[in-house]
């Protein structure tokens, strides 16, 4: 029996039986900072193969800075990490990765079809050659995420919703065994938050993938979470959602009066005093139509027309 | 006398309409410009190719930047006897370049091309006054000429054009990844600032080749007017390019076919109007299509994202 087996879905599971759930990323004593603000440190982090992990916290406390580091695009300032048993590295195939939306423009020479196959071999030098083979693999990808009505439609004219759902079908597409997600929900509605981070649990369940979702409202997919990492000034907090997101464990990780409030099935913190390290998208954050003023500012930045 | 008076006007419309059109002893011109033609098709190839990704980055503005500095560089290259093919090469480079690093984001890049388009276009104009040489040459580097373009012109011209197509091709798949999403494809390991720095040489070049034939002003008519028509069209990967190199190289090759025609009248209308007109079409037919509402959905069975 190979320890750790990592090659196959099959091994993987072959291994987890035999010792356990199989960790795909462990974080040791990791710390990450910049010049003099450390955003955490000491973390400890074991992702095991199906777990789903959601990943809070205020802004700036290093949420995306976290994916960034298991991404390889960012070297932690102490500590080490591990992706199925090696040092992290730049462009990891198996680590799918997806975004925040965007919408895309008419400038973007995609149909739904051809996103997924940049998700297949985008990284690859020269043009793509068809191949029946590699349209056989899209078309599975398009099945699996619900994309088939859209296949070939261009995706400038795709919903959010849509183009989210083809997104983890992007991700899925190098056989991971890990999934980043950043803030996958934000600004769709309430249908296709459901239908995206759905699909996103189902696919960690029937590939054994560990998800790391980042996100500032947990309620979307709390049914899902099996464990929570909550980020705040500087320090951190690991654990079921019901031992984390509580008054007390929330009060005491930001240093002021949070109020953690359950309301038929969905949870809303609540600061009742600006934290020292509170931003105003802090505690306040987990609301429906919520939208991230932060995100929505970098979005017309980088998407401004001339 | 009184009957030549009379007809004056109808002759005033008739020299002017000779002017833009006059195809006696067509055959005998074609022969003379065929260097050019063959030009022309060169450069709508790789200007209907590299207006792809002119569009999907976001640049067009930014070609027109390094349009103005490959025309500083060609007009130094006249004025200190360098050669206008060197000169435009080394303004157009040095414009990518700048612009490449200092504006990666879009808005920077904007206004990086704002200030680096009127200095050039200043630089090219003192040069040109300081020029001794026939006004003709000078005004054709703006607005693009029908020289005869000899063989060891045609040659450069080919060469840079291969160097473009292929530097293009290899580099395809991973710059259109970081294109229309640079988190992803930086997640995935493309090499995201490096490709863009390759992309703003490619461009370089493509422009500073482009302005010997169409001039520095025009030289949007072969490098975003094609693509932008294109994509109207289609979005497919493989249709978008092949349309937009077609549409290039019918605007190129029949604005220089129309031109030779003319009387002394520059090449550049006739092609930016063929270029503009496949446009106008482009966007008819996209209009009537979302009218009718064809997109390539399948709508029979209504499926929730």
């Amino acid at each position: 029996m190979i320890e750790g087996g990592r090659n196959t879905d099959v091994a993987a599971s072959a291994a987890s039986s035999a010792s356990g759930p199989e960790t795909v990323l462990r974080l040791r004593d990791a710390a990450l900072g910049f010049a003099e603000r450390t955003l955490w440190h000491g973390l400890d982090l074991d992702v095991h193969a199906g777990e789903f992990i959601a990943v809070l916290g205020a802004n700036g406390s290093g949420k995306t800075s976290l994916l960034k580091v298991i991404l390889g695009q960012q070297h932690l300032s102490a500590g080490t990490i591990d992706f199925l048993g090696e040092p992290v590295t730049r462009g990891n195939r198996r680590i799918g990765y997806i975004p925040q939306q965007k919408l895309a423009d008419e400038r973007t020479p995609l149909r739904a079809r051809d996103l997924i196959g940049l998700g297949l071999d985008g990284q690859r030098w020269g043009v793509a050659l068809p191949s029946a083979q590699r349209r056989r693999r899209i078309d599975e990808l398009l099945t699996a995420v619900g994309a088939d009505a859209y296949a070939n439609v261009p995706i400038s004219l795709l919903s959010g919703g849509e183009q989210q759902r083809l997104r983890v079908g992007q991700a899925l597409a190098a056989n991971p065994r890990l999934l980043l997600c950043d803030e996958p929900l934000l600004s769709l509605d309430l249908a296709h938050q459901r239908g995206v981070s759905a699909l996103i649990d189902e696919n960690r369940r029937r590939r054994n993938l560990g998800v790391l979702f980042v996100t500032h409202d947990i309620n979307p997919v709390l049914d899902m979470v099996d464990r929570v990492l909550y980020l705040a000034g500087g320090r951190f907090r690991i654990g079921t959602p019901d031992d984390v997101l509580r008054s007390d464990v929330l009060s005491e990780l930001y240093g002021a009066q949070v109020d953690v409030i359950r309301s038929r099935g969905r949870i809303i913190v609540a600061g009742t005093a600006e934290g020292p390290h509170a931003h105003p998208d802090g505690p306040h954050a987990q609301h429906d139509e919520h939208h991230d003023p932060h995100h929505d500012a970098e979005y017309v930045q980088e998407r401004r027309p001339i | 006398m009184d009957a030549v008076l009379s007809l004056a006007p109808h002759l005033a419309a008739a020299d002017w309409w000779s002017q833009l059109f006059d195809f006696s002893d067509y055959g005998a011109l074609l022969a003379l410009v065929h260097n050019s033609i063959l030009a022309g098709a060169v450069l709508g190839l790789v200007g209907g190719l590299i207006g792809v990704f002119v569009m999907s980055r976001d640049m067009a503005f930014a070609v027109h930047g390094i349009s103005e500095l490959s025309f500083a560089g060609a007009s130094a290259g006249l004025l200190f006897g360098v050669g206008v093919v060197q000169g435009s090469l080394v303004g157009s480079i040095i414009a990518a370049l700048l612009i490449g690093v200092l504006g990666s984001r879009a808005r920077d890049r904007n206004s990086i091309t704002a200030v680096l388009m009127p200095f050039g276009l200043g630089l090219g104009i003192l040069c040109l006054a300081l020029y001794p040489g026939r006004s003709a040459n000078k005004f054709g580097l703006l607005t693009g000429q029908i020289v005869a373009v000899d063989d060891p012109q045609l040659g450069s011209l080919v060469v840079i054009a291969a160097i473009v197509l292929v530097g293009v091709l290899v580099v395809w798949r991973p710059l259109m990844f970081a294109s229309v999403d640079a988190d992803v494809a930086s997640a995935r390991g493309v090499p995201v600032r490096g490709l863009s720095i390759v992309f703003m040489l490619l461009l370089g070049l493509a422009v500073a080749v482009s302005v010997q034939i169409v001039g520095a002003l025009l030289v949007l008519s072969i490098l975003v007017t094609p693509a932008a028509a294109a994509l109207r069209v289609s979005a497919s990967p493989l249709m978008v390019p092949l349309l937009s190199v077609v549409f290039a190289m019918v605007s190129m090759v029949g604005g220089i076919m129309l031109a030779i025609g003319g009387n002394g009248i520059p090449i550049s209308p006739y092609v930016t109007t063929i270029s503009f007109l496949i446009y106008v079409v482009c966007r008819v037919i996209a209009a009537v299509r979302k009218r009718r509402g064809i997109s390539g959905r399948i709508t029979v069975p209504a499926t929730q994202a």
